[in-house]
């Protein structure tokens, strides 16, 4: 069992290594630099050797790579270039405000779509079903660029009852975000409710017609008592992975909901920087979410593992 | 009926089809359980039987509706009962225990916690009360020490272990009537024989009335005081045991017993023709009627009623019992012995061959070293001649399978070789073999529906080894084709069909048809009719057995029923745990088995026949993997020797009859001890 965690950790960080390679290998291949881009007209002859020396441009690939990658171990990504901020700095407010996002929807998310999928399931075919149903599909096959947009016009513009677009500095605090994201997060909501309904629906009713589920019924077991203690907990497992991936979605910054509500988070910031060409701040952002990815498929993995006798007790005889 | 447990009354189940018609599974059921009485429903699939146990414990299936009758439980009808009502009678008045315990067990409760669950549920005791019963329970089922086995996960144990919980949890609540729904089909012959023994005395010792459904006569002549015959939703023949199994009055169950391959009598057994009908497909007549030898105008149109004979105490639904009755094929022949077809030319052999699941350690593949010492099969030395039918025999983990696909080439040997033709060795991987050497070699397995490809035709299924080994193309191919397709009796009509537009027999027939259109000379059969019905099984025997004759071809037959193997084989090895135990002429093996293994395994096979009661002689324990060093059989064997056994592989001794075994005892010693 251990091993099994130090093996995943260590296959994580590999995995790390070779996206901050890529990343890194990609900015260098891309035609002109930092310093290009940033003196724009004026890069050439000395100015252009004074911004490479300053920002230690002229030293070989490898070399930069490397006290790159010791920095990013030790925490410190370097300078952004516009603005010439610490990258630190930059990331943090970003960080917090997509965790706030994140964290709302999940926890208005993932017991709504627990629910939605069971109840689904359970009245399947029945009426609650191809309502229910009716309305995930549909709220899965909206783009959320589209559902975003409607939503702005209908409350924000119609009804005004809510700000339409996030008006707040980068460092806002989280009562000051609060009432701005909640279109967001119903925007956000949506799609991954619906996602995550169908795919519980679908594992409930997969377990409701396997043979314990039918032993259990034979056995006299009542219906509520069979559904919570034979069938949920063998139907949400697999659900797992999947909350795991939507998680780390979400983390990652959800970059066209960001960008409809104007939400200073770190979706924005990544098409931000991209268009700015700040490329130390995107060879910051590619690792950073690259760890979540990689960190919470881990946690993922590791939850099941603990909560799958099957899992577990293979593992401890090897 | 006064002492009747269950009553049931005109019972219909049926489906309503796609086109609105209404479609009965079960016809007209009606029949009753006594009190302590244990009742065997034996039928082929879709013969409807298990939708019969289900219904009599008031559960149908989704998709299925009871469309007339009743099904009375001390006269209140199970099937219009409310759930609330019926929550109260499963599991503590009919108790069920089901076909795939491994399945049916929930995976995430432990075992303790399940049976303590029906338990709580079905009687007042209080928890160390019932810790003190779940220790009963499983002591009664007799699983060795209940307290830690209470604590297992379902997937900790193994299948008949898992099968002997089931069996706990349904005693559980002192039921009075116990449905098992083929309890022991997917268990080891030992493990079998072992389960239907508990049951038995489970039987006795509680009084419970049990229903025994199954497709096996063999066990349900062990178990059952009486019998039902079931053929396309209806009940056909209805008995005491012995009239039933000994002599049939209907010419479906006549057929069926003559169809079961048996010990006791070597050969080919004769083969039904047809199959059973598809729900909805009969509207008039005898359902039976096409496939009845006896059968006349009379029979096309008008349906037989269930009619009670008194004198023998049974019901039949046929005109003609009384003629069958009459007639006793005593003087007919039973089976077709098989044919001598071995030449004398080595087809295949091999040699000290090792074949190893386990994945090389990254450290040891650094080191390029072998770390398996103990590999699943080992040193398995194999001579077949051209023309020779060779069954591989043993139970499930013996590595019979193994040895196969290594042959094939889809699993590397480790160690050793496999040579062709007396000279020319097979590399042991599947992408350094020649063309030839690929073609000589084919393939059946087991289970037609999974090695099928469902998106090809039958054509293009036949068609890819012409095309692949001949080349050939257009018309040519196609009259290729449909020659195949002859030789394995399915007629051009077939071409275009899928294969789920074919029965399973016809599925095995076109996977059968596949592996001759690439004219091989050896074809090895892994399992090719453990996955049929009975009458079609010995249909599919006598093909093999023909097309044999025809081409001259080697069979290598892999094999867990026993019977099966004594039909159709020249020559067996018995094999435990990926060792050799016995080789043999197979009329040598079966009368004169002399490896303590295959004594067990032969005293296990249960007959068609409830005076022949199978020979327990040893624990059915399942070892994960054979012993490091020693005797393969160590762990089980009644007739142990000493230390020796677990220290020093046997030797081979070869006995007068020509039997090949690996044992420290002398072989006429053996034969003595038997005795």
């Amino acid at each position: 069992m251990i091993f099994l965690i130090f093996k995943r950790i260590l296959l994580g960080l590999i995995t790390l290594f070779i996206v901050s390679l890529i990343t890194f290998a990609g900015v260098e291949v891309l035609p002109g630099d930092a310093c290009t881009t940033y003196l724009e007209r004026e890069a050439y002859g000395a100015a252009l050797e004074a911004c490479y020396q300053r920002l230690g441009l002229n030293v070989p690939a490898y070399e930069r790579y490397l006290s790159w990658a010791y920095g990013v171990i030790q925490g410190d990504f370097g300078y952004s270039l516009s603005g010439e901020m610490k990258i630190n700095d930059v990331l943090g407010p970003r960080v917090k405000n997509s965790m706030v996002l994140a964290s709302a929807s999940i926890l208005i998310g993932i017991p709504i779509a627990l629910l939605l999928g069971i109840i689904t399931a359970l009245w399947r075919d029945k009426f609650p079903d191809i309502v229910i149903s009716t309305i995930t599909i549909f709220s899965m096959t909206i783009p959320e660029f589209i559902s975003a947009t409607l939503l702005i016009l209908i409350v924000a513009i119609w009804l005004e009852w809510l700000p339409g677009i996030v008006i707040v500095p980068t460092g806002a605090s989280i009562s000051e975000l609060l009432p701005n994201i909640i279109l967001p997060v119903i925007a956000i909501s949506m799609i991954m409710t619906a996602h995550m309904a169908r795919m519980v629906r679908s594992s409930v009713i997969q377990v409701m017609s396997s043979d314990y589920v039918q032993m259990a019924i034979l056995k006299g077991v009542p219906y509520w008592k069979m559904v919570f203690k034979h069938v949920l907990p063998n139907a949400l497992l697999p659900a797992i992975n999947v909350v795991a991936l939507t998680i780390a979605w979400l983390l990652g910054g959800v970059v066209v909901t960001e960008v409809v509500f104007n939400y200073p988070g770190l979706g924005r910031l990544v098409i931000e920087s991209i268009s700015n060409r700040d490329l130390p701040v995107v060879q910051a952002l590619a690792i950073i979410l690259a760890s979540i990815y990689v960190g919470i498929n881990l946690l993922a993995d590791l939850m099941t593992l603990m909560l799958n006798p099957r899992l577990k007790s293979l593992q401890i005889k090897k | 009926m006064e002492n009747a447990v269950q009553q049931i009354n005109n019972l219909s189940i049926g489906f309503t089809s796609k086109k609105g018609e209404q479609i009965s599974i079960l016809k007209n059921i009606t029949t009753n359980i006594k009190k302590g009485e244990t009742v065997g429903i034996v039928g082929e699939s879709g013969s409807g039987k298990s939708t019969l146990a289900l219904a009599m414990m008031g559960y149908v299936k989704q998709g299925l509706y009871t469309i007339s009758g009743e099904c009375l439980f001390h006269s209140n009808d199970l099937l219009r009962m409310k759930d609330k009502d019926l929550e109260d009678i499963r599991g503590r008045k009919i108790a069920m225990i089901p076909q795939n315990a491994g399945q049916s067990l929930t995976p995430n409760l432990k075992i303790g916690y399940q049976i303590d669950e029906a338990l709580k549920l079905h009687t007042d005791l209080k928890i160390q009360d019932r810790n003190k019963k779940i220790s009963e329970l499983l002591n009664k089922v007799r699983l060795p020490s209940p307290e830690i086995m209470a604590q297992r996960y379902p997937h900790e144990l193994s299948g008949g272990q898992q099968q002997r919980v089931a069996v706990a949890m349904a005693l559980a609540g002192n039921p009075e009537l116990l449905l098992l729904d083929e309890p022991t089909t997917g268990l080891d012959v030992t493990t079998q024989a072992h389960v239907l023994e508990l049951l038995n005395f489970i039987a006795k010792d509680t009084g419970t009335s049990m229903v025994y459904v199954s497709h096996d006569l063999g066990a349900i002549a062990q178990v059952s005081d009486r019998v039902i015959v079931m053929y396309s939703g209806q009940i056909v023949l209805d008995g005491p045991v012995r009239r039933i199994l000994k002599n049939p009055i209907h010419p479906y169950t006549s057929g069926l017993l003559k169809s079961i391959p048996k010990l006791t009598l070597p050969g080919l057994p004769k083969s039904m023709s047809g199959s059973q009908p598809q729900p909805g497909t009969i509207t008039k007549g005898c359902s039976f009627y096409d496939r009845c030898e006896l059968a006349e105008m009379n029979c096309s149109n008008n349906s037989p009623e269930l009619e009670y004979v008194k004198n023998l105490n049974t019901s039949v639904r046929c005109f003609k019992h009384k003629e069958l009755h009459e007639k006793i094929d005593k003087d007919e022949n039973l089976v077709t012995s098989i044919e001598n077809t071995i030449l004398d030319k080595e087809m295949l052999g091999l040699s000290k061959v090792s074949i190893s699941y386990a994945k090389k350690k990254f450290i040891d593949q650094l080191l390029n070293k072998e770390s398996d010492d103990n590999p699943t099969v080992k040193d398995i030395n194999l001579n077949i001649s051209k023309g020779e039918t060779l069954a591989l025999v043993g139970e499930s983990g013996s590595g019979k399978s193994t040895i196969l696909k290594s042959i094939a080439g889809l699993l590397k040997a480790k160690e050793g070789n496999i040579k062709y033709e007396n000279n020319k060795i097979l590399p042991n991987e599947l992408k350094l073999r020649d063309p030839n050497s690929l073609r000589a070699i084919q393939l059946i397995f087991q289970n037609p529906d999974e090695s099928l490809n469902p998106n090809h035709t039958v054509e293009q299924i036949v068609s890819q080894p012409l095309k692949l080994y001949f080349g050939l193309q257009g018309e040519k191919l196609k009259d290729e084709i449909i020659k195949v397709l002859k030789k394995v009796r399915l007629g051009e009509f077939y071409l275009t069909r899928y294969p789920r537009q074919l029965s399973g027999g016809e599925k095995q027939r076109v996977a059968v048809a596949r592996a001759f259109a690439a004219k091989p000379d050896v074809i090895l059969c892994d399992e090719v009719t453990s996955a049929l019905d009975v009458s079609v099984q010995a249909a599919v025997l006598n093909l093999l057995q023909e097309l044999k004759k025809d081409f001259g071809t080697t069979y290598i037959f892999v094999s867990h029923d026993l019977a099966v193997v004594r039909a159709i084989s020249d020559r067996v090895a018995v094999l435990y745990q990926g060792r050799l135990c016995e080789i043999g002429p197979s009329k040598n093996v079966y009368n004169f088995p002399s490896h303590p293994y295959t004594e067990v395994l032969l005293g296990a096979v249960l007959e068609p026949d409830p005076d022949i009661k199978p020979k327990l002689v040893a624990e059915d324990i399942v070892e994960e993997k054979p012993p490091e060093k020693g005797c393969s059989f160590q762990g089980r064997c009644p007739r142990k020797v000493g230390e020796i056994c677990n220290s020093e592989v046997p030797p081979w001794q070869i006995g007068e009859n020509g039997n090949a075994i690996r044992c420290h005892i002398n072989i006429d010693e053996l034969r003595n001890l038997q005795k």
